[in-house]
């Protein structure tokens, strides 16, 4: 790899860690989430109540995995 | 009510991020000298400067409704992360942050590292150790300032409580000559984490076309809402912590405040 390919790597990687950070699925999650209540928006039921309970789910599961990763360490 | 969390979120993230620029910044002043060290956070401000409002004036073209979904998304993303790992901290699943460990690392790096000239700058490493210090942690306040400020139509707000929060840090690390080992970090990550959290979630159902029972009210709900959740958490994880590791000392602060 040039040193073009490993710039444009270390600079993908440093995005990736600065706006993904170290759990990807809560950010799979969270634009789940966001498309979900658009929809809900969309077909006119009120969605106001799904993203709010989504995060929290989100948070607990992501809690989770990081305590038994400390766990499996 | 908007317009004063907005300062308060913006202020207590800055302040957070300050204080770890700062231990860099008087670690690499003291073990190589003040000159450079000052040249480079006065070029990492000016970068930050520049980033704020080339974003800044490009945000305010962009959709309010399309700007909700997209700022409130990536809020979302930040705010659970900042709030993941402080309660985690509190818990004791993971260490706190130790400013005076951090300082005594890099001031013997910072003395060990030889010496070279380049253009204005009498010594190159302590120039940008300095520079990359204040430009990567300021980095996540700008994202604050401009997402934040820019929702509320408001970025000079926004500057506001990040330039307070800049003096104040600055001015009591100078009154103190060392690391500001007393701030309770831990606390304000939490605190930030909620509002990030809160606001993203806020703006986010909003760009997806949701309508909120109460209008902007309901922000102080979902806040209400987030931190209580979060202490519970951090109330289950100790109990979990203690059973795991019978025993052990406290290793956390208390996270008294939101």
């Amino acid at each position: 790899m040039g040193s073009v390919g490993r710039w444009l790597r270390s600079f993908g990687a440093f995005w990736w860690d600065f706006i993904v950070g170290d759990d990807w699925r809560v950010a799979a999650g969270v634009v789940a989430a966001l498309a979900v209540t658009a929809g809900l928006a969309a077909a006119r039921v009120p969605a106001w109540w799904f993203l709010p309970v989504t995060v929290l789910v989100l948070l607990g599961m992501s809690l989770r995995r990081s305590i038994r990763h400390a766990g499996n360490r | 009510m908007r317009d004063v969390l907005l300062v308060l979120a913006v202020f207590l993230a800055c302040a957070v991020e300050a204080v770890e620029a700062l231990t860099i910044v008087l670690a690499v002043g003291v073990s190589r000298g003040w000159r450079s060290a000052v040249q480079g956070v006065g070029a990492a401000l000016l970068a930050l400067a520049a980033i704020v409002a080339a974003l800044g004036s490009t945000l305010t073209f962009v959709p309010l409704g399309a700007l909700r979904l997209v700022v409130g998304g990536l809020l979302l993303i930040f705010g659970l992360g900042w709030l993941r790992k402080a309660i985690l901290r509190a818990s004791g699943f993971k260490a706190l942050h130790d400013e005076d460990a951090i300082y005594a690392r890099e001031l013997a790096a910072a003395r060990a590292a030889g010496r070279t000239r380049r253009a204005a700058v009498d010594d190159w490493y302590a120039f940008t150790l300095s520079f990359k210090g204040v430009l990567l942690e300021g980095l996540e306040v700008v994202f604050i300032v401009v997402t934040f400020g820019s929702n509320q139509g408001s970025i000079p707000l926004a500057m506001l409580g990040a330039g307070i929060a800049v003096v104040l840090v600055t001015v009591v690390g100078i009154a103190v000559r060392g690391p500001l080992t007393r701030v309770p970090e831990n606390t304000l990550k939490f605190a930030v984490g909620v509002l990030l959290t809160s606001f993203g979630t806020f703006w986010g159902a909003e760009g997806a076309g949701a309508h909120w029972p109460g209008g902007d009210a309901a922000l102080l709900g979902v806040i209400a809402v987030v931190a209580i959740t979060a202490l519970v958490f951090v109330a289950l994880l100790r109990r979990a912590h203690d059973r795991r590791v019978p025993g052990s000392p406290p290793v956390t602060e208390p996270v008294e405040a939101v």
